[in-house]
């Protein structure tokens, strides 16, 4: 969860600094290029922690997770090397030449690379929503009985890539998820560039920004609504106990089932308690129509049941967040239309807030998808009419690893991961409150830089003006 | 394509992608070890990071895919490799955050302590991992205690004794030699005529605990010749791999440091190999009953999933071979410090 602060923020961040780039191509304005260059630093702190935390998982399931991985490696560990492999050299080559650079490679370049980096960071959604969702929806695989040692030993093992990659439920998610890690990176834009609006710093470069944030701000926020919508209706056969926990809907019954807006649900009495229900919707979300029932929890055998209150909460969480922000786009951008965006006091301090939202959803949809699955790590399938074993997750364990060891790793862990978090959000904020370089600062740059390249093509080492470049970063 | 080639392929690449690993991470690990003895005063401990800034990045990506990659063509091995290391695994992730975070965010605060701390992580972090590389790969060398069912019975303790410390100590030291050369073709004047100084002794430390580590290999672990002896032509590689050490030193009096750290490179490439070549067919040897090791062929995943991970490999390592080629010529030079530098 830790990590997933910081992937989606790459990704969303990635566009807009995308947008802004090519801006700056098609205008050779400036202030574009200032944007720019400021959304770049303020990418590269979280790139790299998104990194850092990134490798940690990537190994956890050799260590945490032996049996798992013995299980499924056949498997998922194919994805996850395709993710290596398709995105990471991609992200990280580029990601070079987009920080380090901006005065070395010329500005198509410049901004090919800021496409690639982008690009890499969605390669990388894609392998690994694709993997979490074979765990969800498996497909393209046998159950193959190995023996070890005089034990047989059942593996998954893959029979059909591509049915195993385009799984019921990758292409779902993956929509969501990246388009939900696109909403974060316009909200976390258009807040910055609203607090720079609010107290009247940078005003130029902010304006910009936000004539692009809010306009994306808006579409994606409307295009997270849909996808989700389908990734729920899906539940209904794909993942029927997931669907009943995030809904509480324990009696199936001879009606039609309503929608939750709400509650407090209780597992043990199998009740929803200060709920407000709105009847037929939940059939007619699924079926599209008002009289199918939808099938409950009665009918999964209780030892399948995933817990009920946590999902059940996330998701509304996230349901609520997503009205939210789609309301504060719609009157965003209908402001910034009408030219008045700027006498809102209250809304620009509302968009400031947002980001805090669009973390709050995107986090909250993985706890649900993660959570709703349980008790299984890999769901049971049915291929062809017939069964496939699923894993559960306490067989998901590593034998050879203690309790203690797990402990102290985890407080270990904790500890880094509590120190990191405060070391980003003072670093974030420095650079936040340095803002970007005035369109002044950047000529004087350029015409520095170009002076230098002259003293180098005559054969001078420019040494005087590296120590005053020195000064300057000072 | 038979299963059993294919599996051999993957051992090879699994091999590739090691020493891809440990050439390029290798010497900005090494960078790392040198920062607080080599760079004076803030500007040139700037510059000593700023060599690594563009590139170390990508270069743990191969670390990485290495484990994607095991996992995928190997995931018994993955499993039982990773769980049996587990406390030191983790010590090595602290290690590689420490180090990602310390480039960060040294430059983004200008005050003294604060610096001082992220330039003592930034050492900490890159001499700890690069020891505990070595720390590892002696125990894989030396086999560990593997009981039934790929479930390891030692502990951290049993992992830490002298003969992986001493590779430990042999890797540390080669990346210091690596990560200095490469310094020294980043760097010029005053830090540059600095560091040549620094790498005779490096050199010397680094040669004798060749030696060293040659001797205890033969002397501990019996085993790790039996594949040379079988296959005399493998006599080529510690062969190359002793002459690749002697040119270092000949090529630095030559004046030619790039071709020294060319040598450098081929000095850890051989070194792999030979530790591939040492340990083949197993992947991790037990020390109870040798019918407890994971091989290569009680590891290995389904013929199908070598098959579309060897198409997917062809796709994409040229695609990585030539941006990374890019990426290191546009950062060609000597490093200088501007507005985007650490």
């Amino acid at each position: 969860m830790f990590h997933y602060l910081f992937p989606p923020l790459s990704i969303g961040l990635g566009l807009q600094l995308f947008l802004c780039e090519l801006a700056y191509v098609r205008t050779k304005n400036l202030a574009w290029e200032a944007a720019a260059r400021f959304w770049t630093r303020v990418f590269a702190v979280n790139f790299a922690l998104g990194v850092a935390t990134g490798l940690v998982m990537e190994f956890e399931f050799g260590t945490n997770w032996a049996a798992y991985s013995r299980f499924v490696g056949d498997v998922f560990g194919s994805a996850l090397a395709a993710e290596g492999i398709f995105a990471f050299f991609l992200e990280s080559g580029f990601l070079a030449v987009l920080v380090f650079g901006w005065d070395r490679v010329g500005p198509m370049m410049h901004l090919f690379s800021t496409l690639m980096v982008f690009l890499g960071s969605v390669f990388s959604a894609v392998w690994i929503v694709v993997a979490n969702s074979w765990q969800q929806t498996p497909a393209g695989y046998h159950i193959v009985w190995h023996d070890v040692q005089g034990e047989m030993m059942p593996r998954a093992e893959v029979t059909d890539f591509w049915a195993m990659v385009f799984n019921p439920s990758s292409v779902d998610r993956l929509t969501h998820t990246v388009i939900g890690a696109l909403v974060l990176g316009a909200f976390f834009v258009a807040s910055v560039s609203s607090f720079y609006l609010l107290k009247k710093r940078h005003e130029d470069v902010a304006k910009r920004c936000l004539s692009i944030a809010l306009p994306t701000a808006l579409l994606f926020t409307f295009l997270a609504a849909l996808t989700g919508h389908d990734s729920a209706k899906k539940l209904v056969e794909t993942q029927p106990a997931k669907l009943g926990a995030i809904e509480a809907h324990f009696h199936t019954t001879d009606e039609p089932t309503g929608l939750y807006v709400f509650g407090w649900p209780d597992a043990e009495e199998e009740t929803v308690h200060y709920g407000l229900q709105i009847p037929y919707l939940l059939s007619l979300m699924v079926y599209s129509d008002l009289t199918t029932p939808v099938p409950g929890l009665d009918q999964i055998p209780s030892s399948e049941h995933p817990p009920v209150w946590l999902p059940f909460q996330t998701f509304h969480l996230m349901v609520a967040m997503g009205t939210l922000m789609i309301a504060v786009a719609i009157l965003g951008c209908w402001f910034w239309y009408r030219g008045t965006f700027e006498r809102q006091r209250w809304l620009m301090w509302i968009i400031v807030l947002m980001p805090l939202a669009a973390m709050t959803a995107n986090q909250a949809g993985w706890v649900t998808a993660e959570v709703g699955r349980q008790p299984w790590v890999v769901y049971p399938s049915v291929q062809d009419g017939v069964e496939m074993m699923g894993m559960r997750t306490a067989d998901g364990l590593s034998e050879s690893v203690t309790a203690e060891q797990v402990l102290s790793s985890i407080i270990l862990f904790g500890i880094i991961y509590s120190l990191l978090f405060a070391v980003w959000v003072f670093v974030l904020n420095h650079k936040i409150q340095h803002g970007p370089e005035t369109v002044e600062e950047l000529e004087q740059h350029h015409r520095l830089h170009s002076k230098e390249s002259l003293a180098r093509a005559m054969g001078h080492r420019g040494t005087s003006y590296s120590s005053m470049m020195d000064e300057e970063t000072r | 394509m038979s299963y059993d080639t294919l599996t051999l392929i993957w051992f090879v690449l699994l091999g590739v992608l090691l020493c891809g690993y440990v050439i390029l991470d290798g010497f900005d690990l090494g960078v790392g070890i040198l920062h607080p003895f080599i760079a004076k005063d803030d500007r040139e401990r700037r510059l000593v990071m700023n060599s690594i800034g563009p590139l170390w990045d990508g270069n743990e990506v191969w670390l990485v895919t290495f484990g994607g990659a095991l996992f995928a063509a190997f995931p018994v091995a993955y499993a039982t490799v990773f769980s049996s290391f587990y406390t030191a695994f983790f010590l090595l992730l602290t290690c590689l955050i420490g180090r990602a975070v310390s480039l960060e965010f040294r430059s983004k605060v200008h005050a003294k302590a604060w610096r001082k701390l992220w330039d003592a992580g930034f050492f900490l972090s890159s001499f700890t991992a690069a020891a505990l590389l070595g720390i590892a790969a002696g125990n894989i060398m030396a086999g560990m205690e593997l009981g039934p069912k790929y479930h390891y019975e030692g502990s951290l303790l049993s992992q830490i004794y002298w003969y992986p410390l001493l590779v430990g100590a042999l890797t540390t030291s080669m990346f210091a030699l690596h990560g200095a050369i490469y310094l020294y073709l980043k760097t010029e004047e005053e830090l540059q005529a600095r560091l040549r100084k620094a790498i005779t002794p490096l050199f010397l430390v680094f040669a004798s605990l060749y030696v060293v580590v040659t001797l205890a290999t033969w002397w501990h672990v019996p085993h790790a010749t039996e594949n040379i002896a079988a296959n005399p032509i493998l006599w080529v590689v510690p062969a190359l791999n002793a002459l690749a050490v002697l040119n270092i030193p000949r090529a630095m009096s030559l004046g030619k440091p790039l071709y020294a750290f060319f040598s450098s490179s081929m000095v850890i490439l051989a070194l792999a190999t030979l530790f591939s070549v040492a340990i083949f067919p197993n992947l991790m040897l037990s020390t109870l009953d040798p019918a407890y090791s994971i091989t290569l062929y009680n590891a290995r995943s389904s013929q199908n999933t070598l098959q579309i991970m060897l198409l997917i490999a062809g796709l994409g390592m040229p695609c990585v071979l030539s941006y990374t080629v890019i990426v290191y010529w546009i950062f060609r030079g000597k490093v200088k410090l501007d507005t985007h530098s650490y």
